[in-house]
């Protein structure tokens, strides 16, 4: 994870959107795509299949310009959620300096979202990484559906975050908590970054 | 009416940032050649952002560069309020007059010429009068010349000829680097991360900047707890982004038409950098303060920058750290040398920490040149100075100028022949002054006084070359007579004289006569050796002889039977000098010949060798005279040069 190359004066993260299909981590990166500057955002590459489901994987570069002398990027990607595409998730989760697990707030995509976090767990070890050293931020998305339909926060929080990590309730769809997520997420993965840099 | 220089705004206490770099230098460059760099200086910014700081410490400078100047002060206003009492009172010549003496005029505030027309045509006829007198004119307004309304177009073509800079807004690091600043004036400490909160803040001016330190020292005070980041943002009433939000405002906002959704941007991109600028460059922004400090105090920073390029950070803090030391070797050296040779103190070399090493050499060098002065002898100490009637007078001087020095005789001037211990005596008191705390001394022969003056005009380093004497705190001077012809080392010891005489430091000099008697010295001298004591060192008296004599023995490890004393107290001699001669004669031979020295020894080395091959015999001399080891006969008169050659046979044969 070479994420601050002093030498060319770059700084670049890697973040993956992680979650059980359908939860709306492409969402997530479409909504951030329509409120970056033209000047600042990459081309964004999406292989979806005709229904709108992502087939490969969804990647969104944004520039944020030099900030204290160094060129700032973000790579953003979404892995497919559908349980067969283990084998790209894997491969997208590599290198990753941040995972931001968008859970479905859904009560009954619960068992869902329980496996794909644990998925989440085996890809990274599988990249010999412990998820704790990772840093995770969750999305519990969809809060805008019916109060009946869907778990509270707080519930999500129950059943999902465990490990106690920050925790945004989102509408993906109207941009309600995307940004609030990526700021999270940003913030973790830099401060961890200049931990590491001075170590 | 003109104001007062506020004590606190000078250049030490302003922060050069990159937004202000131009006009700071400008500045300086006024301040140190007032008149003649950039006339006028016209400085435009925004309401607190530093003009009237900038303008005070353009006049403390310059004041404190040339202290004679007349620098005047003042708004605009109270310039027009001046001038109005001054026509009212009908002394409007006298206002004239007062503004076109000042050497450098610092007017605050000329946006406010806006509908004064009268007060345009007046100052434009001041400034087209210091203009042409060579005068400085520092102006500042809040905006440039062209953007005053109503401005005389000849005013602003006077104002825009000469220099016009702005003073932007502080950058981030310029805002941290104020704070931090001002934050250690007040002597307030806070959390890692407050100051860096509070500096994220773009405050459109320092003056609010400082603002937002006072509500965080205050909050500190009232709290008596240290503040963190998360509570300074609070205080400061920074909007802080990160909590969940409710959803209903969300809705609403995205329904009002996604018109926030570029502000989500921004404020996204200005989190991220505040994020980076606080932890991950947090090294980088400590190593652009210390660029920015040091760079403002003038000192050369390559070291610093270089150090913005490497890969990793490793021992940033070490590193900013031996700059400091090495920056601070730098000023110790400088201030050392400015104290000897200020010329030198204003070199290059003192001003970049790269060359520690030739800054160093340089410093040694005028350190050289103004090395302490030549010091008194050791070998010559008071205690082994032999008292006596002939030398009474010189050494009760003596040691009443130890007592006090430059205060009772100065100068003070010992006279007489030669070896009869004036060097002694000198070089004694200099070491006695050398006991007092702080004393230099120079004491040294009038011919090395010469030689290193000449080597000094040949080295070209007269001005070290007297700063090191006048460093002295008392000048001895061996032999003054050898000045005779010395034209310009006379002036030198002149000029050293009066500032000697002035400051009651201690001068002694020794001359074989009295100075009025020496020829080839000047009057003024001469009258100045006069206007001191002149103690007379007599020949020396039988009791100091035999003193001085049992010195001399105890010197040469002798044993100083009386006898032997007496003859040689006896000797006819003029001088202590001749008196060690002589008993190095009697030791040399006594050793040459294996015996001790006597009274007898000394009376036949001295008085008359005795013929070739003749026998010896203790006590008697084999060319027949009879000398009893006791020194029985001790003038030539009495003895008996031929003896009849039977006589002497008798005597053997009697024995």
């Amino acid at each position: 994870m070479s994420l601050v190359n002093f030498t060319t004066r770059e700084i670049t993260c890697k973040i993956v959107y992680y979650g059980p299909g359908r939860s709306g981590k492409t969402t997530n990166l479409h909504y951030i795509y329509g409120r970056v500057p033209d000047s600042r955002r990459g081309r964004m590459v999406s292989l979806a299949t005709q229904t709108d489901r992502t087939l490969f994987f969804d990647f969104l570069p944004i520039d944020l310009g030099q900030i204290s002398g160094f060129a700032t990027r973000f790579q953003l990607y979404t892995v497919p959620g559908q349980v067969y595409y283990n084998a790209t998730r894997r491969l997208v989760l590599q290198g990753a300096d941040g995972v931001v697990f968008v859970g479905d707030s859904q009560a009954r995509q619960l068992d869902e979202n329980l496996e794909s976090l644990q998925n989440l767990q085996s890809n990274l070890l599988e990249h010999g990484v412990d998820v704790r050293t990772v840093p995770v931020v969750m999305q519990y998305n969809k809060q805008d559906l019916p109060r009946e339909l869907i778990l509270t926060p707080a519930e999500l929080d129950d059943a999902l975050n465990f490990r106690g990590v920050p925790s945004f309730s989102a509408d993906a769809l109207h941009g309600q908590g995307v940004f609030e997520t990526l700021k999270a997420i940003s913030e973790l993965v830099l401060k961890r970054l200049a931990a590491g840099s001075t170590a | 009416m003109t104001s007062t220089l506020n004590p606190k705004f000078t250049f030490e206490t302003f922060v050069v940032g990159a937004a202000n770099r131009l006009a700071v230098t400008a500045g300086r460059t006024v301040a140190e050649n007032p008149g003649s760099a950039y006339n006028p200086l016209f400085i435009y910014s925004g309401s607190g952002l530093g003009k009237t700081h900038l303008l005070m410490a353009i006049g403390h400078s310059a004041k404190a560069l040339a202290p004679q100047l007349n620098i005047e002060y003042l708004t605009l206003d109270e310039y027009v309020e001046a001038f109005h009492a001054a026509i009212a009172a009908g002394q409007g010549d006298a206002f004239r007059r007062r503004f076109q003496n000042v050497d450098a005029l610092l007017v605050d505030d000329v946006q406010f010429l806006t509908n004064r027309k009268e007060m345009q045509a007046e100052l434009l006829r001041l400034t087209e009068a210091l203009q042409q007198a060579g005068h400085q004119i520092v102006l500042t307004s809040d905006r440039p010349p062209a953007e005053i309304a109503d401005l005389d177009e000849r005013l602003i073509s006077r104002f825009s000829g000469g220099l016009v800079v702005d003073i932007g807004t502080p950058d981030y690091e310029t805002r941290v680097a104020i704070l931090r600043r001002k934050a250690e004036e007040r002597g307030a400490r806070f959390q890692p991360g407050v100051l860096e909160t509070a500096a994220g803040v773009e405050f459109p001016n320092v003056r609010e900047l400082m603002g937002a330190l006072n509500r965080l020292v205050a909050y500190q005070a009232v709290n008596e707890t240290a503040i963190n980041a998360e509570t300074a943002r609070q205080v400061l009433g920074v909007a802080d982004a990160g909590v969940t939000a409710a959803s209903s405002t969300a809705g609403a906002s995205t329904a009002a038409g996604g018109a926030p959704g570029a502000d989500e941007f921004s404020q996204f991109l200005t989190d991220v950098t505040t994020t980076v600028g606080k932890a991950v460059e947090a090294w980088r922004a400590r190593v652009a303060e210390a660029v920015l400090r040091w760079e403002g105090q003038g000192y050369r920073t390559v070291r610093l920058e270089k150090l913005l390029d490497q890969d990793t950070p490793a021992a940033v803090d070490e590193e900013i750290a031996a700059y400091i030391h090495d920056v601070e070797r730098l000023k110790a050296l400088e201030a050392e040398v400015g104290a000897l040779d200020p010329q030198a103190a204003g070199e290059k070399v003192f001003r970049d920490p790269e060359r520690v090493a030739e800054a160093e050499a340089a410093a040694a060098k005028v350190r050289d040149g103004a090395a302490p002065p030549p010091a008194p002898s050791g070998a010559f100490s008071l205690d082994a100075y032999a008292a006596g009637a002939s030398n009474d007078v010189a050494l009760s001087a003596a040691r009443a100028v130890i007592d006090a020095p430059g205060k009772k005789y100065n100068p003070l001037v010992f006279v007489g022949k030669s070896g009869l211990g004036k060097t002694h005596l000198l070089n004694a008191i200099g070491l006695e002054l050398m006991k007092k705390k702080g004393a230099i001394v120079a004491c040294l022969s009038t011919l090395g006084f010469v030689d290193e003056l000449i080597a000094a005009i040949d080295g070209n380093r007269v001005d070290w070359w007297r700063a090191r004497y006048r460093r002295a705190t008392a000048l001895l001077l061996d032999d003054i007579h050898l000045l005779a012809g010395k034209d310009r080392t006379q002036e030198e010891l002149f000029n050293l004289f009066n500032q000697f005489l002035d400051g009651d430091r201690q001068l002694i000099f020794t001359a074989p006569a009295h100075p009025n008697t020496l020829h080839g010295l000047e009057e003024r001298i001469v009258s100045r050796l006069e206007g001191g004591l002149v103690a007379e060192i007599g020949d020396p008296d039988r009791e100091l002889r035999r003193t001085a004599l049992e010195r001399i023995l105890s010197q040469q490890k002798l044993r100083a039977e009386p006898a032997l004393l007496d003859y040689l107290a006896d000797r006819p001699i003029d001088s202590v000098r001749s008196l060690t001669g002589l008993v190095q004669r009697v030791a040399d031979a006594a050793a040459a010949q294996d015996q001790p020295v006597s009274a007898g020894l000394a009376r036949e080395i001295l008085e008359g060798q005795p013929p070739a091959g003749a026998r010896r015999t203790t006590g008697f001399r084999t060319s027949g005279l009879v000398v009893s080891s006791a020194g029985g006969v001790r003038s030539r008169e009495k003895m008996v040069w031929d003896w009849p050659s039977a006589a002497d046979r008798l005597i053997e044969d009697l024995r």
